[in-house]
């Protein structure tokens, strides 16, 4: 928890100066801003902001804490169908991510929506990850 | 005679793009505000008089069109008689460009929806799927509710991308690309004779910022268009 938080803090300086910073987290925290922006962000939103009632926020998502154990494959495999999200119902259609994402870059984009926009949800490690994702038949064990 | 001249249409359109993007500044700043005026992009024809007097300019304009909108409206170029409009093409489902594309437009809208000089029309390249009340369901959850302010529009197919290409705004069906069509995320500025007075790259906040800027100067010119011909 508290290193999740941490995490998010570093990965803020990291961003504050300007990708300038070196570093294993921030490094880290890098790539996965990186994927968020080629594959997430002309939906969700550069700040995670969601568009009206048509695309869910992922900043301050309380989907993103109910649905913990879902979030892995939802990522590698879409979802589409009626979804809440605070309190809004969205009903719109999820692609699975446009080109394979391998197990640890899913855990990072995780960690970077768990860590970003003043989100501060716990972090997920890359064997949870690979867990939720053989649940779903879908992990490639990278 | 359509197939030779849309593409040629399109590379002046697009140089004329390039052009006004090289030199935005010159053409603002050279003139008094009050002759401000924005180009004419696409083909245009220079028409000689027999007895030598000067020459008419005809500038490309929009064809006519008949599409329906998200309330089952006919909407048609008398639609947007004596009005300024901005359209794009887009698709429900699009699984790359469109929601950051409606974004913009939105934010676009926002600043000129309670001024009933300027419309919004965006059209379906995916009629097949996106039905009306697809088109109905996708504008109210962007929140429009006011379908005679923006148009979520649908045709034939056929109809829907020989506009794409008037509009200079390029769409076409790829089965390469993620949703199954490549298309090029831009708006178009259209004024009162349907001639396009600006392309912009709806994928970019700055190109989106121009078209903020370029509004008030195309109805600034309508005004006075009107005003003269009273
Ligand atoms: C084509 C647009 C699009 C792209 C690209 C996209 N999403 Fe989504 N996402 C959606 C939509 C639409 C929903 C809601 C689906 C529904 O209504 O069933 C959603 C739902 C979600 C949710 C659950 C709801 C919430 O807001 O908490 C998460 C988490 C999520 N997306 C994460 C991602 C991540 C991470 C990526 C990048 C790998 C991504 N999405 C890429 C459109 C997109």
């Amino acid at each position: 928890m508290s290193w999740g938080r941490r995490l998010g803090v570093l990965a803020g300086a990291g961003l504050a100066v300007g990708l300038g910073a070196s570093g294993c987290f921030t490094e880290r925290q890098n790539e996965s801003a990186k994927i968020y922006a080629t594959h997430c962000a002309n939906c969700h939103g550069t700040q995670g902001e969601g568009l009206q009632r048509l695309i869910p926020p992922l900043a301050g998502s309380d989907y993103l804490v109910k649905n913990r154990l879902a979030l892995a494959c939802l990522i590698r495999k879409g979802v589409q169908g009626p979804l809440t999200v605070n309190g809004v119902e969205f009903n719109q259609v999820m692609p699975p991510a446009d080109s394979h994402l391998t197990d640890s870059q899913i855990t990072n984009l995780l960690n970077f929506i768990q860590t970003s926009w003043g989100n501060q949800g716990e972090v997920f490690t890359i064997r949870e990850v690979s867990e939720q994702l053989q649940g779903c038949g879908a992990s490639d064990g990278e | 005679m359509m197939s030779t001249f849309l593409p040629r249409a399109l590379r002046l359109g697009l140089f004329a793009l390039s052009t006004t993007l090289l030199l935005p500044a010159c053409s603002l700043d050279s003139k008094p505000a009050d002759t401000e005026r924005l180009p004419f992009l696409g083909e245009r024809e220079v028409k000689p008089h027999a007895d030598g007097s000067p020459a008419d300019t005809v500038y490309a304009t929009i064809p006519d069109f008949r599409l329906t909108d998200q309330d089952r409206q006919v909407i048609t170029n008398q639609t947007f008689a004596g009005k300024v409009y901005v359209t794009d093409f887009f698709f429900a489902t699009c699984p790359s460009i469109c929601p950051k594309m409606q974004s913009e437009l939105l934010r676009v809208y926002t600043k000129f929806k309670d001024d009933p000089r300027v419309l919004f029309l965006s059209h379906t390249i995916d009629p097949a799927h996106d039905s009306i009340p697809v088109l109905r369901d996708y504008a109210q959850r962007l929140g429009i509710q006011d379908a005679s302010r923006w148009h979520f529009a649908t045709a034939s197919h056929d109809s829907i991308f020989s506009l794409a290409r008037a509009y200079m705004t390029a769409a076409q069906v790829d089965k390469g690309v993620p949703g199954g069509f490549a298309h090029s995320g831009a708006f178009a500025l259209i004024d009162p004779q349907r001639r396009i007075r600006g392309v912009y790259d709806g994928m970019n906040p700055l190109e989106v910022q121009r078209l903020l800027d370029d509004l008030p100067v195309l109805l600034k010119e309508v005004e006075a268009d009107q005003k003269a011909a009273k």
